[in-house]
């Protein structure tokens, strides 16, 4: 029953992604992006990756599409009539295609539990999590202390990415943050139309809810700081949406947005050097506290909220800048 | 009583897909904008209310059927919102509705 709808899924995924490249209104691509998203959130959670499956929705099908158009105001709506010849990139993608395709025959079957991805170092985590760290998501211990480091590392991309995309934007800081008092009458956000307003004035709360209880859940359940992080600055965003950008920017303004991103990343870098103050390694968390599980957790609970508030700092910046780029 | 439950919940879950399955076809086949709209937004309403009370029957009493709860309330608030903002924003950018006519008309202009 699952391998038929798997393949049912990603039948429709080749399909959503064909159609992805047909279309030639980037609206309706934009769009399809965000579908495709979903499916392959869908097909995640199928092989049971419910953590990687709630990533991509948040950030794949949620933000990506906001923030994709949010690019779409600055730009034209169609696509340009491809003008190169396309003969060259058809022989490379078909070879590419080829390679990959013969790469697949050497792969284990799928759940071959003799698969060398089974063999390495996964049996250690699954033994290990429980006596070292003791919370029952190991995907959560994998990311947060066995591999910190390859998360500081995903951390510093996102870090990165945001400055390079405020840098090229533009954003100017503080100008709109710093304005007089709002002007009711001018029309801002969706300010003027009632129901969609009221609903998602009611929803807020609960969305903002849901955002700390994967943030804070991610020890028990699928969840954790990239999730947490796009689910609140969904809110923040819907707000904007609703209330108009300028309201959004007093809720949370340009500083406070910049100091969120590079807060997070410090956070996390901190509690690494902690660990080496405290007389362990880097991104140690067992010397934090005077029992090495508890330490655990609270390194793992310190890393991911630093995780969290980049994620978001770097979502609601990008978004901001886009919308502040719509005004000139 | 398992027995009545399974059955029940069969027949809503069944049903919940014909509900699904009719807004599909409607919003493929309906001549304008809002009457595609009027077919999709059985999708939004029905669809949601009996799958999921199908499977909340399926999961019994526990977290699983409080957090399908959760999820089934969130459907019916955004669902509509969401059909009021589209159907609003038509309107706004000029859509009219076409005049009441026989379907095969709209179809094969």
């Amino acid at each position: 029953m699952t391998v038929i709808f798997g393949v049912f899924l990603l039948t429709l995924l080749v399909i959503t992604a064909i159609a992805i490249v047909q279309a030639r209104n980037l609206f309706v691509s934009v769009m399809l992006s965000g579908i495709f998203s979903l499916l392959l959130a869908a097909n995640f959670f199928l092989l049971d990756a419910a953590d990687v499956a709630l990533t991509e929705a948040a950030i794949g099908a949620g933000i990506s599409t906001v923030l994709l158009l949010g690019a779409l105001v600055l730009t034209a709506d169609s696509e340009r009539a491809p003008s190169t010849n396309r003969l060259v990139a058809l022989i490379v993608v078909v070879t590419t295609m080829l390679v990959l395709i013969y790469a697949t025959f050497e792969k284990p079957r799928f759940g071959d539990p003799f698969a060398p991805v089974h063999q390495h170092v996964a049996p250690w985590y699954l033994d290990k999590t429980r006596e070292a760290i003791d919370i029952p998501n190991v995907v959560t211990a994998v990311l947060g202390s066995f591999r910190g480091y390859d998360t500081l590392g995903e951390v510093f991309v996102v870090f990165t990415a945001g400055i390079g995309v405020l840098f090229l934007l533009g954003a100017r800081s503080g100008e709109y943050a710093q304005q007089g008092p709002i002007d009711s009458a001018q029309p801002g956000g969706l300010r003027h139309y009632l129901i969609p307003r009221v609903v998602g004035r009611l929803l807020m709360p609960f969305i903002l809810l849901f955002g700390f209880y994967v943030q804070f859940h991610g020890d028990y359940g699928p969840g954790g700081g990239f999730q947490a992080g796009a689910i609140v600055a969904a809110a923040v965003i819907l707000y904007a949406l609703l209330e108009g950008e300028d309201r959004a920017l007093r809720v949370m303004p340009r500083g406070l947005l910049t100091g969120l991103i590079a807060g997070g990343a410090l956070i996390y870098g901190a509690v690494g050097l902690a660990g080496i103050f405290l007389g362990g390694n880097f991104l140690d968390y067992s010397v934090l506290s005077s029992d090495p599980v508890k330490g655990q957790h609270l390194g793992i609970l310190l890393i991911e909220a630093g995780v969290g508030i980049t994620v978001t700092g770097v979502l609601l910046s990008i978004f901001h800048a886009f919308a502040a780029r719509d005004k000139f | 009583m398992a027995q009545f439950l399974d059955i029940s919940s069969w027949l809503l879950l069944s049903l919940g897909g014909v509900f699904v399955f009719i807004g599909g076809l409607g919003a493929l086949r309906m001549p304008d904008l809002y009457t595609r709209m009027h077919a999709a937004s059985i999708t939004d309403a029905m669809g949601p209310v009996l799958i999921i009370t199908g499977i909340i029957l399926q999961a019994g009493l526990s977290l699983a059927s409080i957090k399908l709860t959760a999820i089934l309330l969130f459907l019916l608030v955004t669902g509509p919102t969401a059909s009021n903002a589209l159907a609003s924003a038509a309107l706004l950018a000029g859509k009219r509705t076409e005049q009441a006519r026989p379907f095969e008309q709209g179809r094969t202009e």
